[in-house]
């Protein structure tokens, strides 16, 4: 029944974004005009490709870390990988201007790794009688690695591109410039194949030995995927907060942690949510927009709320 | 056959097991008491390669622990941990299914599902078996930890105090359950045990262990003596025969 109403959400605001904003555009004209057929492959579609992509793949990749970590208060924007992958990318656009996006998001994707890394030789450490420490800790080491950007960027007079970087939005996705995403798809598709490697990883190191699972291995792999997704969506969107917290929380509280059968759901309503966020966004102030990671700012917050407040539903 | 040869641990400068060497048979049951500290959980610990070993020999069926790949070990060895507590959202069924993961890497086949069915039912669980553990009692979650722990398949099954949360019926229930499980498949448990009698009752072999050593090893009628559990615990009891099995009277 949820399940369901998740896929008609998801294609009902697919559709939305296709038909929402500044040019006119209706289905009508896509089979007619030519003019609204570029308009159509030029932005609407990369956009909502675009939404869909991130959306899942910051999902996914919040739920790995909270395995990972065995916190479920943790999240790439929430522990420095976000803050990483921009310091990374503000690294590269000072020292090699000219390098590819490729190049950059490569880089980035190497500082996230190293960023997170720390982080989580640092969680472990703490004790485990006290969750909320390690999410406190996240937020203050995210923090402090967001602070070196914002000096780095006022230092060198590069505070606007770093606006671009840490306030995710979707508007400047047209083709051409998003297609780099897709390696969103391709991190999910691995996570969905170690998925029954990783909820072993979820269960402990010492269930994990016992059950021969290679632990580092995986959690090196585990910690790969989350860096390269958090990467890639900060190089071509933004940090967009919260997504990984509440969407993992909410399916885990339907659906339970077998990461094999959640994953997929997992990705689903992420991308509802933040194609949801999206088109909020454009019809809010029509026709000016506001940024998809502003409006995700506001329901995050208010999904996240509810979670605390209603008890988990007992199968 | 589990072989601990010479085997010693200190944590910083504090000895843990001192000197060890014991060869565990391959068949029944082997009771580790001793006191809390004593050191059985750390030895367990070590034979599962939970930690690394600091001087001394491991084999587990000529397979030296340290070098033996880790998954060929999780075919023949199982481990229950006394703190098993799993922060996951599995239901039950899915959680005893992960006891297969050695063999099947997470493609499970039409032998594992049976296999977790037969589990379900050996431990009582099937009522259970669509629940979330995490919705489960403390009793009940561990029923699940040592049916998912048994569904691993192995000959060798190191049980740190199963009986933790249980009450009287299902602790006789899972003794028994190890009992038969033991004696139809030829497997081999270890059990940390903290009720004496439990040991007595169940057990063939009971091994001893005070400050990281082995203070006595045999059966039942040879360890529990007056002299050897005023040796391990620290205060004299009264030891009753029943049906040729000892019985002590450790709370009085
Ligand atoms: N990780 C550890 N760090 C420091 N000391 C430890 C650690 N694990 C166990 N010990 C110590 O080793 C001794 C034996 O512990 P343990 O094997 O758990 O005993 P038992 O299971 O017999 O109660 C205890 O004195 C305990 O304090
Ligand atoms: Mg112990």
């Amino acid at each position: 029944m949820v399940k369901l109403a998740a896929c008609a959400a998801f294609v009902m605001l697919v559709i939305l974004s296709i038909f929402i904003g500044a040019g006119e555009f209706s289905p009508w004209q896509a089979i007619h005009d030519p003019a609204a057929l570029q308009l159509f492959f030029a932005s609407r579609l990369p956009r909502t490709i675009a939404a869909a992509l991130t959306g899942a793949a910051l999902s996914i990749a919040g739920l790995i870390m909270q395995a990972l970590v065995r916190n479920r208060f943790v999240e790439p924007s929430t522990a420095g990988t976000a803050q990483s992958a921009a310091l990374g990318i503000l690294i590269m656009t000072l020292v090699f201007p000219a390098a590819s996006l490729a190049m950059k998001t490569l880089f980035a994707s190497i500082l996230a790794l190293l960023g997170t890394s720390i982080f989580m030789m640092t969680a472990h450490r703490l004790p485990p009688a006290q969750p909320y420490l390690v999410p406190l800790f996240g937020l203050v080491y995210g923090g402090v690695i967001g602070a070196v950007v914002t000096f780095i960027g006022w230092q060198t007079e590069l505070l606007q591109f770093i606006d671009i970087w840490t306030n995710g939005e979707f508007s400047g996705v047209v083709r051409g410039r998003y297609e780099l995403l897709w390696g969103t798809a391709l991190m999910a598709a691995i996570a969905w194949w170690i998925a029954d490697r990783l909820t072993v990883l979820s269960l402990g190191r010492d269930v994990s030995i016992g059950l021969g699972l290679s632990y580092q291995r995986t959690l090196q792999l585990g910690l790969v995927i989350v860096s390269v997704i958090s990467a890639l969506t900060v190089v071509i969107v933004g940090i967009i907060p919260f997504v990984g917290l509440v969407v993992p929380n909410l399916v885990s509280r339907m659906l339970g942690d077998n990461l094999r059968g959640t994953i997929p759901w997992v990705g689903l309503s992420g991308a509802t949510l933040v194609l949801g966020c999206d088109v909020l966004g454009r019809l809010l102030r029509y026709p000016y927009e506001i940024p998809v990671a502003t409006v995700m700012g506001v329901v995050g917050a208010i999904l996240f709320l509810r979670l605390m407040f209603t008890r988990a539903t007992h199968a | 056959m589990i072989r601990i040869e010479n085997v010693s641990l200190s944590h910083r400068d504090m000895p843990i097991l001192h000197d060890i060497t014991l060869s565990l048979e391959k068949g029944g049951i082997t009771a580790l008491v001793g006191p809390n500290g004593a050191g059985k959980s750390s030895l367990l610990s070590l034979i599962a390669r939970l930690q690394p070993l600091q001087t001394g020999r491991i084999l587990v069926d000529g397979l030296p622990v340290g070098s033996t790949p880790s998954r060929l070990l999780a075919q023949r060895l199982a481990i229950l941990r006394q703190d098993g507590a799993v922060a996951s959202r599995l239901t039950v069924r899915e959680l005893i299914g992960f006891g297969r993961f050695p063999h099947h890497q997470g493609r499970a086949g039409a032998a594992d599902i049976a296999l977790v069915e037969a589990a379900l039912e050996q431990f009582e669980l099937q009522a259970l078996a669509e629940r979330f553990i995490d919705t489960l009692s403390g009793g009940q979650r561990q029923r699940a930890l040592v049916a998912m722990t048994f569904c691993q398949g192995t000959d060798y099954m190191l049980l740190d105090e199963p009986l933790n949360n249980l009450d009287m019926f299902h602790a006789r229930q899972l003794m028994r359950s190890l009992r038969s499980i033991v004696d139809e498949r030829q497997r081999t448990a270890i059990v940390v045990l903290h009720d004496i009698n439990q040991a007595a009752a169940h057990a063939d072999r009971i091994v001893a262990l005070r400050d990281g050593k082995v203070i006595a090893d045999g059966t039942p009628n040879e360890v529990l003596t007056e002299d050897n559990l005023e040796l391990v615990f620290g205060y004299r009891m009264q030891i009753m025969q029943i049906a040729g099995r000892p019985l002590v009277l450790q709370h009085l």
